[in-house]
């Protein structure tokens, strides 16, 4: 049975190393500023005893005041999941650092999730539209578009 | 001396046998080398995470029938699991049983048709395809019995499975599950040690272990190339811990271990089946369900081993009687990420087979 580590003990870890790039823990869950993503995300995966060397999925959900990434990681080694989240506001050019340099399976969603609901990720070697055509206007899965 | 020739850029696809549905790769081509390819899809993009906000949890279930059209009741069993687990809804034991029997009968049959599309590519035209699809027809008519369909079965529910399998669907089962073996075996002495096959596929596109875990590949594509990860054993959903089963690995990571992978899949689906129909205890298919679903506030992630790989559905509940957010982690589509790695250096005839080798859904890929 793959273990949900406790997001509180996680966040605690994570505090010990970067001071103040967590914005609140839960038992499920990590919110991480979204400034501190990229440390956080190479700790989580450089950690040894964490190793989360598997990135499961990325999505993103629209709450109009901001927009949540969700970030499901995984430890094939130890067997055991996280979720990470992280927050971005304003609606005209919400921007979010990319985790394509740790872990490559980021590389589609991070598209998909760019032209479907209009999220910057800077460092992406690739960011362009993936199911909508060039030249579209708009991002569909905002709760904005009809 | 390699005579250098003007890179050529060549479309393969959107629509070309080889592509599996409508998937086009603008490959840059050195005489017959490939030197770079680059995936373009949404052909086939229908926006069906964007029609699931509008539509209440059980109007949901038959979109999943038609995301990898070739699994539907794989796509199906994942969706109700998110559903169940958002919402706290139990399921009867019976239920869980028949959900996994149809769930392996599914996989059995979208190997098939991966394995017998994959032989296709790599030239055997028709003949292997023809032998698997007669299979693959005994499986449709099993579903026929127990749904009434043959491709977009629609047949898990939310608390269970639409209704209870007929008389005459376990006789025919046990019928398939003695037979099958058989058939495996059958394919084995034509295709494991075909020289065409081997020729063609070993060392062929090869798919590292570490590049495989980096680029989140699962299924038989991460199988293949040595990672033990089968997520009915590392995180078991529905009754999988009750069944003995084996996971099939891979060492070199090409496109022969992918279909080994496959092969081997199979033998182990018939097993599960066989164990399932011993135990199958009698009883409800369905618990008690209201017509409209209130999951409380929150989120689920659940997921499933598909034929193609860790098919996931994350949903979010905002206490309406549609999701709020609805998102389907797709193999097929993260599967693709290193296809370009596994093509350059190679000819255009083994970028076809490396292609098929990974075995996707178009379905899926786009949604």
């Amino acid at each position: 049975m793959t273990v949900a580590l406790s997001g509180e003990e996680i966040a605690r870890q994570i505090e010990e190393h970067f001071p103040g790039s967590i914005v609140e823990s839960s038992q499920d869950t990590v919110l991480v500023k979204s400034e501190s993503l990229l440390k956080v995300a190479a700790f989580l995966k450089d950690t040894p005893n964490l190793d989360f060397d598997y990135l499961t999925s990325i999505t993103a959900v629209d709450y109009y005041d901001y927009f949540e990434v969700i970030y499901q990681l995984t430890s094939l080694q130890h067997n055991h999941s996280l979720v990470v989240k992280t927050r971005c506001y304003g609606r005209d050019n919400p921007t979010l650092p990319s985790v394509v340099g740790l872990w490559r399976g980021a590389d589609f969603q991070e598209r998909e999730i760019y032209d479907l609901m209009g999220i910057r990720f800077e460092g992406h070697p690739n960011l362009k539209h993936i199911f909508l055509w060039d030249g579209f206007k708009g991002h569909p899965l905002r709760k904005d578009y009809l | 001396m390699a005579i250098k020739t003007e890179p050529f850029v060549v479309n393969i696809g959107p629509v070309h046998p080889s592509t599996h549905g409508v998937f086009r790769m603008r490959t840059t081509l050195d005489g017959e080398v490939v030197v770079d390819m680059e995936p373009v899809i949404g052909y086939l993009h229908r926006g069906i995470e964007k029609l699931a906000e509008g539509r209440t949890y059980t109007q949901n279930i038959p979109f999943t029938d038609r995301l990898d059209y070739l699994a539907s009741m794989s796509n199906n069993l994942a969706y109700v699991l998110a559903v169940e687990k958002l919402a706290g809804i139990p399921v009867p034991e019976r239920a869980e049983y028949l959900r996994v029997i149809m769930a392996e009968l599914q996989r059995i049959a979208s190997h098939l048709i991966g394995v017998g599309a994959f032989l296709n590519d790599c030239g055997a035209f028709m003949t292997p395809i023809l032998y698997m699809i007669r299979e693959r027809e005994k499986i449709l008519d099993l579903f026929e019995m127990v749904c009434g369909q043959r491709l977009t079965y629609n047949y898990m529910r939310i608390g269970g499975v639409s209704q209870d399998i007929p008389e005459e669907f376990l006789p025919a089962l046990d019928k398939f599950v003695k037979v099958m073996p058989g058939y495996i075996d059958e394919y084995d002495q034509l295709l494991a040690e075909n020289e065409i096959l081997l020729a063609r596929a070993k060392g062929v596109g090869i798919l590292p272990r570490e590049l495989a875990i980096n680029i989140s590949a699962s299924g038989p594509v991460l199988r293949a190339s040595g990672v033990k990860w089968d997520i009915r054993k590392a995180d078991p959903y529905s009754v999988y811990e009750r069944f003995q089963f084996d996971i099939p690995t891979g060492s070199a990571g090409d496109c022969y271990d992918r279909y080994r992978v496959r092969i081997e899949e199979m033998r182990q689906s018939v097993r599960i089946i066989k164990q399932a129909m011993e135990q199958l205890p009698q009883g409800e298919v369905r618990s008690e369900v209201p017509h409209l679903i209130h999951p409380p506030v929150g989120e689920a992630y659940g997921h499933i081993e598909a034929p193609k790989g860790e098919l996931g559905f994350y949903l979010v509940s905002d206490n309406s009687i549609a999701p709020y957010r609805f998102h389907i982690r797709a193999p097929s589509l993260i599967n693709l990420t290193a296809l370009r790695e596994m093509m350059i250096g190679w000819k255009v005839a083994d970028a076809i087979v490396i292609f098929g080798s990974i075995d996707i859904c178009m379905g899926e890929v786009d949604r």
